[in-house]
């Protein structure tokens, strides 16, 4: 692991920022580790919760906001139920994971690719459209046969549509994502 | 406001991948003399994925819902899918305890939402509202050969100033609920491990691992069918599990059945009217394997009749033995 130089490298900006947007009290973290202990996702995590949690209290933005960790987060909330502490770990994962998309930094972009393609469908319909957003992933991650394999079991089921059903209020909906995106402009 | 009635938020996945579990829901709700309405026109809570891009829009994408229900003659929504239940929930804390949240998030609605609306997970209201007594009086049919672990997943009962439901290290609900149905049920200790299904599209191989292990637990507790609450889940440990056998090198083939399906099938309903055939891992030896309650209490009668005379007849034996000698 390498050193910090914690007197140059600080980013007391970006502390206060997560705190602030999260609403939690970073330096409550006493390093515990109980949070890495349950956090079924550590084996895949480039930083176990608990050094992301001790890189924030260090202002270490860019290790953090470039992490794969935040990414494989599912928010299973296991973290937040168990710290000794009360921090809300799970939510200051969420929010970094806000800042980084903000940011244009994503280290797993499969996860975020997944993630517009669900919301897509959401702007779209109202609703989400299943076969729409696994059809709309594929084609933009390039895994154009990701779970492929899954389609005849799920057809022959009758359980998925193969047109969408756009909700009457659709356009309420969409409006909810332009509203938030003039907002998103203005505050910069 | 009639006692029992609920907005019923299907959330979108019931109406597609998850269909079995709306019909099994509707089914049961009904037969226990719940009233479930739909909300008008209501969209989608936006789930995860939102999460990811702001506090505000996501809340805004849910509370939309919340305002809809606000308007209806209920007051209490019911919602089958965690991942919904979640989401409505933590729009509803946030707005109810912070004003300028509320002020943010309803500046994205075109219809304000107040903060009026008590949301509840479908297995919450069948066991808190309705209760084991009445569960367990509509039951006509018995399982004498399930063995079932409920498996509660990650976000029903976590974290728990948001869920305020059940424990949340170790829920019990759904055991008591199925147990009440007169099916036995097993110690499981992966209730509330997360399965992964939220990374099933983009993360393959990682959620190969979890769901193994989930599936692998079930097994060791000696279980033939998994019972869960959960649309994602279902899909996750269910259409997923030939994907886990071929790429962990298993050969599970366990039922995963939404607990509503179990209590239906106890209830008398046919599994048609259930979707038991939208199951990808078929439970039809289980659905066979259900006898009438009546057929099955006659039967462990006479299985115990004969077991208080065997040890007679044994004894009249020897007693005739040892007259002979």
């Amino acid at each position: 692991m390498d050193t910090i130089n914690l007197s140059e490298k600080t980013d007391w900006e970006f502390i206060e920022q997560v705190q602030k947007e999260s609403g939690q009290n970073i330096s409550l973290c006493y390093q515990c580790g109980n949070c890495t202990a349950g956090c079924p996702y550590t084996n895949y995590f480039d930083y176990p919760v608990s050094m992301v949690m001790r890189l924030l209290q260090a202002g270490q933005k860019d290790i953090v906001l470039n992490s794969k960790a935040i990414w494989l987060c599912a928010t299973c909330e296991t973290c937040t139920t168990r710290c000794p502490c009360e921090i809300d770990v799970a939510h200051i994962m969420d929010t970094l994971r806000i800042i980084a998309r903000r940011e244009n930094r994503v280290s797993e972009k499969d996860i975020k690719l997944f993630y517009d393609s669900f919301l897509d469908s959401v702007k779209q319909f109202g609703r989400i459209y299943e076969m729409g957003t696994l059809l709309m992933y594929n084609l933009r991650s390039g895994h154009l046969f990701a779970d492929a394999d899954l389609g005849p079991k799920v057809l022959t089921k009758g359980k998925i549509h193969f047109f969408p059903k756009k909700i009457k209020g659709a356009d309420k909906v969409a409006q909810i994502f332009e509203r938030f995106q003039k907002r998103a402009k203005r505050h910069g | 406001m009639a006692d029992k009635e609920y907005a019923y938020y299907s959330g979108c996945s019931l109406e597609g991948t998850a269909k079995e579990y709306d019909m099994s829901l509707r089914l049961v709700m009904k037969a226990l003399g719940a009233t479930l309405t739909e909300p008008h026109d209501w969209s989608c809570c936006g789930s995860t994925p939102a999460h990811t891009v702001d506090h505000v829009f996501a809340a805004a994408l849910a509370a939309r819902n919340l305002a809809i229900v606000e308007k209806m003659n209920v007051h209490t929504l019911t919602t089958p899918c965690p991942s919904c239940l979640m989401v409505l929930k933590k729009a509803h804390l946030g707005m109810t305890g912070d004003e300028s949240f509320k002020n943010e998030v309803n500046a994205l609605l075109d219809e304000p939402y107040e903060g009026n609306v008590i949301s509840k997970s479908s297995l919450q209201v069948i066991y808190e509202d309705i209760g084991l007594d009445a569960i367990a009086d509509r039951v006509t049919y018995a399982f004498p050969d399930l063995k079932v672990v409920p498996y509660y997943g990650c976000i029903l009962n976590r974290p728990p100033d948001i869920a305020q439901f059940d424990d949340p290290e170790n829920p019990i609900a759904m055991d008591r609920v199925i147990s009440a149905l007169g099916v036995e049920v097993r110690d499981y200790a992966f209730k509330t491990e997360c399965c992964g299904a939220a990374f099933g599209v983009p993360k393959r191989a990682m959620v190969n691992e979890l769901t193994h292990k989930v599936l692998s637990m079930a097994i060791d507790a000696g279980a033939n069918c998994i019972a869960v609450a959960c649309p994602l889940c279902q899909q996750n440990l269910d259409l997923r599990q030939e994907q886990v056998n071929r790429a962990m090198g298993a050969s599970f083939n366990i039922p995963i059945l939404y607990f509503t399906q179990i209590m239906g099938l106890a209830y008398g309903f046919s599994p048609e009217e259930l979707g038991m055939d939208m199951l990808v891992v078929s439970a039809d030896h289980l659905i066979r394997s259900r006898m009438p309650i009546e057929e099955y209490r006659k039967m462990k009668e006479a299985e115990a009749a004969q077991a208080k005379k065997a040890p007679k007849a044994k004894e009249a034996k020897e007693a005739a033995k040892t007259e002979e000698s």
